[in-house]
């Protein structure tokens, strides 16, 4: 499935098909991640009934320093 | 003495807010909370990068009220989406807000801040807008919903000092609202003055971050900080144009 993450265009995986599967990946995991999807926020509790579909917009962020 | 400063419904006994930019190490941060006595801590939000196993959150100790900002943000639009982002992380509702247009000296557009303002204030946010301190613009953040203003001494990370005193004069004196004063202060005792001005509390990252011993100038701004806060509530002296006598004013042995 192809989506847009952070603004970049990238392939994941058929099986992965929820924002949970998603953040289970290595390079999102263990992370305190914020995720925005096609522009709305996914709250904690829906990662797991929340469906990824071909081109989706997804947003990770998290907190960095700052002042 | 107790003197809190009630802010957001949560009682704070330090009136120092630092920053987390800027550290040579992210592991000195907890250093810095500890010598700063500090209570609030700034964090920025922004695109995770999949190459970094970097997270500042591992180095903010749990007891800290956070404050992200929304810097990046360049409109009101951009400013609440970052707010709202930065709630969805679950550690609370305090936002800085922080809308900038202007790239050289980093100066808050303040008719975005107050839209921003009057938008996250009504969805319950406990919004501290950073702004160039202007009254009437002060005045409006208030009406907005403001729970205190944060103006500038100079700009951010410039170290220069309390370069808008006279303005931050008026906003103490006129706005009924903590004035929180928040960029440019770069020496202990400029933190002291704003707080002997009756400031409610400073914010500030690149002063300590910078040094060259950040926990020895972390320890520094938290006395600096109490020390002009203890001048303000102990009411400053009368300034005079000549000498006022302490002493007798009769020769040694008349």
């Amino acid at each position: 499935m192809k989506l847009i993450i952070n603004g970049k265009p990238g392939e994941i995986a058929d099986d992965c098909r929820t924002v949970a599967d998603l953040l289970s990946l290595p390079q999102w995991n263990k992370r305190l991640v914020i995720v925005e999807l096609n522009g709305d926020i996914v709250g904690k509790d829906n990662y797991i009934n929340t469906a990824l579909s071909e081109g989706d917009r997804i947003e990770l962020v998290h907190f960095v320093g700052g002042g | 003495m107790s003197d809190p400063f009630v802010l957001g419904g949560i009682s704070l006994t330090s009136r120092l807010f630092i920053g987390t930019g800027k550290y040579s190490r992210n592991t000195l941060i907890p250093e810095v909370v500890a010598s700063s006595g500090s209570q609030v801590i700034t964090v920025a939000l922004r695109r995770v990068d999949p190459q970094s196993q970097e997270n500042i959150m591992n180095h903010i100790p749990s007891q800290m009220t956070l404050l992200p900002n929304t810097s990046g943000a360049r409109t009101a639009e951009e400013a609440v989406r970052i707010a709202r982002l930065a709630k969805a992380a679950g550690l609370g509702n305090w936002v800085k807000i922080e809308v900038i247009s202007d790239q050289k000296y980093l100066l808050p557009d303040n008719s975005e801040t107050i839209r921003a303002t009057e938008i996250l204030a009504a969805e319950g946010f406990v919004v501290l807008p950073y702004m160039s301190p202007d009254l009437s613009a002060a005045l409006r953040m208030k009406a907005a919903g403001a729970a205190a203003i944060m103006p500038l001494g100079a700009p951010i990370g410039s170290n220069r000092g309390l370069k808008t005193k006279e303005m931050l004069r008026i906003l103490i004196s006129e706005v009924d609202l903590p004035i929180i004063v928040d960029a440019g202060i770069g020496r202990p005792s400029e933190a002291a003055e704003a707080m002997e001005m009756g400031a409610s509390a400073v914010l500030l990252n690149t002063a300590i971050a910078t040094a060259r011993d950040p926990l020895l100038m972390a320890e520094a701004f938290r006395e600096a900080v109490s020390s002009g806060r203890k001048a303000y509530l102990a009411g400053l002296g009368p300034v005079e144009e000549a000498a006022v006598h302490s002493s007798p004013l009769t020769g040694f042995l008349n």
